[in-house]
């Protein structure tokens, strides 16, 4: 190849390079004129409320959508409001949405869907929740590069005071102890709170030296214990005696995960019918139903529900739509 | 034979190198040119793949990680292949050749393996094995194409170029995405052609060897002779220096957390941690690397270790806002910039030319698993000691590996 003058390797790189310009650039066109729309579910544009009814809130197509509770598989109502992740309860709804291709913003949200508050959040959206009382609002987001194992990726959890702005930028401020010791390795991640009725306790995960715990929280006292090992994404029963999550098989997530429920009384685990891996933070539909996303093989995301009690079978609830959250009250009422 | 050049190891340019406008050879410019490009194409998919994984395909990154975590050991040892294999077969291009080759049909395998998390693990993988074949091969062609007493700017050149292309890369990320309404697979396809561009820039610029230096081709090297080079008592100081730097070196992510920890700065700006560092290194390589050639590379490598020694107690000590993190950033750049290619410049003249790749492999690979091994510790000793103590018992290590190096490098007194 060197045999050729400077002049001919020139021209020999100069055309390699339009060439290669040329296929990246159709490829680019074809990839923006294949941009996916909406996928034909019967849906209808229209007013979105958080109020008090018989519907099931769902992120349909990157926006927040309700459909009854009485047909979930009909007919559903689409706002214009983008979101990656989305919960609501008690009135108060939180979306985590895109601010620019690369970052992201937290925006709480009214009745009417209105933003009453935002703020910009770090890394990539990954879980969101509302206490009963719609008074706090948590998430959680994947933040790559600052792992000390490079390649590797860190969680970042935070949680907002509705009522009077107090916020809580990362968890990791808090006190956390396991068995009576305070924990201060570098590697703890936090992520996937849920909120008792008090408004004041929490319980989220831990990881840490390849665990990952159950934490049960204190906003006030800004600290952290644990309460079980194992438990990944717990999400709290309306009447705050079961914790539903997902428990990874053998303890090793790279084998998935088996939706369970712990008793908080007892610390008994039962595994529910669903045997597919579920990697979501299931939701309570009902006192005794749980609801969670699972996606098919192209990632398209549908909204199943399960029994609580261990038995049954897993149901198709809301095909094509994510991030469930019963709109119907029953969280709040029982929760009194 | 084996040609050692223990003379002129440290040799200052004057009177030798006085050529003007030519600042580095056209070997290094095209190796740095093909180091740019490939490093524009890697930083593409590096700076949307977490939101490929999270977003695209809703896999959890955790998950991720642990695939990642596995190959990292395994390809610092596959480097010591690709050396040897190169020197080998007398083909430092072409082992070169065949790792960008190699990294650039990983961008298609992203296409492919779709969902599959051990899909994506193996294609990450064949990516890293690119890199780990071609580093060592490269490398020896820069110091195989370079006077002796030239190679601190041969390699801070090459280096400059190689951060260059990696500060293009997310931009052109950027505008992809902009342009594809969104589209992943957009990214990697033009990851791929921009990759296949660095290979045909590789394959149509970068000669073997420059033809003046062919007198007579070394004798093919066996196994045996890539051993006997650990009898070298100059190599094998260097290698011990190589792995001392590792033993200092916590790592990036540490110095971040704790920089993102003392500055308060927002958990938003944190990315921006690595790219004031990337500025620093960039804007220092060359300058530090003609520095080298004229004061001395053990010197320069040794006011690397002070830089890094420099960046630990400034992150223990009682500062914080922007008086820690300017000064903070610039040390740690200027560690990187008098370490990393220096440490290059000063292992090529110790080499026989036909173990040229093995020798240089040895080095980074040392200095890979020490820092490997340094990083865990380091985690330790943060959850047993706190940040604070942790970064200050680093900060000794560091001047403990620093006088070491020192002692070591200045052996025997050889002049500077």
């Amino acid at each position: 190849m060197n045999g050729m003058s400077v002049r001919v390797r020139v021209l020999a790189v100069l055309g390699v390079a339009v060439v290669l310009a040329v296929v990246a650039t159709l490829y680019i066109q074809g990839a923006a004129a294949r941009t996916p729309s909406s996928d034909g579910a019967a849906a209808a544009a229209g007013p979105v409320t958080l109020d008090a009814a018989p519907v099931l809130l769902t992120v349909t197509d990157r926006h927040v959508a309700t459909v009854s509770t009485s047909d979930p598989s009909g007919p559903r109502t689409v706002s214009g409001v983008e979101c990656v992740r989305a919960y609501a309860a008690g009135g108060t709804g939180i979306c985590l949405q895109p601010a620019t291709p690369w970052t992201y913003r937290m925006v709480v949200l009214d009745r009417t869907l209105t933003p009453v508050r935002s703020a910009d959040i770090p890394g990539l959206p990954n879980r969101a929740r509302v206490s009963a009382s719609g008074r706090l609002v948590a998430w959680t987001t994947f933040v790559g590069g600052d792992s000390y194992n490079s390649g590797g990726f860190s969680t970042r959890t935070g949680i907002l005071d509705t009522r009077d702005g107090t916020m809580v930028a990362s968890l990791e401020e808090f006190t956390a102890s396991r068995d009576g010791v305070v924990v201060k390795a570098a590697d703890r991640n936090f992520w996937g709170v849920t909120f008792a009725a008090d408004d004041n306790t929490f319980y989220a995960t831990m990881s840490t030296g390849g665990h990952r715990y159950l934490m049960k929280g204190d906003l006030a006292a800004r600290s952290l214990h644990t309460v079980a090992d194992n438990v990944e994404c717990p999400s709290l029963s309306p009447d705050g005696t079961r914790i539903a999550f997902k428990h990874a098989i053998d303890g090793d997530p790279t084998r998935g995960w088996r939706l369970s429920v712990l008793d908080l009384g007892t610390l008994a685990v039962t595994p529910l019918a669903e045997t597919a891996s579920v990697d979501d933070q299931p939701a309570w539909l009902s006192g005794d139903t749980i609801g969670y996303t699972l996606r098919q093989g192209d990632g398209r995301p549908d909204v199943w529900s399960v029994p609580a009690s261990g038995g049954g079978a897993p149901r198709l609830l809301v095909p094509g739509a994510e991030s469930p959250a019963a709109l119907d009250g029953v969280t709040a009422r029982t929760n009194g | 034979m084996i040609r050692v050049y223990l003379s002129t190891i440290d040799r200052p340019a004057a009177g030798k190198g006085r050529r003007g406008a030519a600042l580095v050879g056209g070997n290094v410019v095209a190796l740095g040119t093909v180091s740019l490009v490939t490093d524009v194409s890697a930083e593409m998919v590096t700076a949307v793949l977490p939101l490929y994984l999270v977003l695209g395909l809703h896999l959890s990154p955790l998950a991720y990680g642990v695939v990642d975590g596995v190959y990292t050991g395994a390809t610092a040892l596959l480097r010591i292949v690709g050396g040897y294999v190169a020197d080998r077969v007398r083909g430092h291009k072409v082992l070169a050749g065949a790792g960008y080759a190699l990294s650039a049909v990983a961008k298609l395998g992203l296409l492919a393996a779709g969902r599959s998390l051990a899909g994506i693990g193996f294609v990450v993988a064949v990516d890293r094995m690119g890199k780990g074949l071609r580093t060592a091969p490269r490398d020896a062609l820069i110091t195989l194409s370079t006077p002796p007493d030239a190679l601190g700017r041969a390699f801070g050149v090459h280096r400059t170029m190689d951060a260059v292309g990696a500060f293009l890369g997310p931009l052109v990320a950027l505008a992809v995405l902009a342009g594809s309404g969104q589209s992943y697979d957009a990214v990697f396809v033009t990851s791929f052609c921009v990759a296949l561009l660095g290979v045909a820039v590789l394959v149509l610029f970068v000669r073997e060897r420059p033809p003046s230096a062919s007198v007579a081709a070394p004798p093919r090297p066996s196994v045996r002779d890539a051993v006997a080079l650990l009898r070298s008592g100059d190599l094998r100081r260097l290698l011990l220096a190589a792995v001392l730097l590792g033993v200092a070196t916590i790592g990036d992510g540490f110095v971040y957390l704790m920089l993102q920890r003392r500055t308060e700065i927002g958990l938003l700006w944190f990315p921006l941690l690595a790219v004031g560092t990337s500025l620093a290194f960039l804007l220092l390589a060359a300058p530090l690397g003609v520095l080298a050639d004229r004061i001395g590379r053990r010197l320069v490598l040794l006011a690397g270790y002070a830089a890094l020694a420099v960046t630990y107690l400034l992150l223990g000590a009682p500062v914080g806002g922007w008086a820690l993190l300017v000064p903070a950033l610039a040390a740690y750049g200027l560690y990187y910039a008098a370490t990393d290619g220096v440490l290059m410049a000063l292992a090529g003249p110790l080499l026989p030319d036909g173990l040229r790749a093995t020798g240089l492999a040895l080095v980074q690979t040392g200095q890979a698993l020490a820092y490997l091994a340094s990083s865990v510790l380091f985690g330790l000793a943060w959850s047993a000691w706190g940040p604070g103590a942790a970064v200050l018992a680093a900060a000794g290590v560091a001047i403990v590996a620093g006088g070491t190096t020192a002692g070591l490098l200045f052996h025997k007194g050889r002049t500077a």
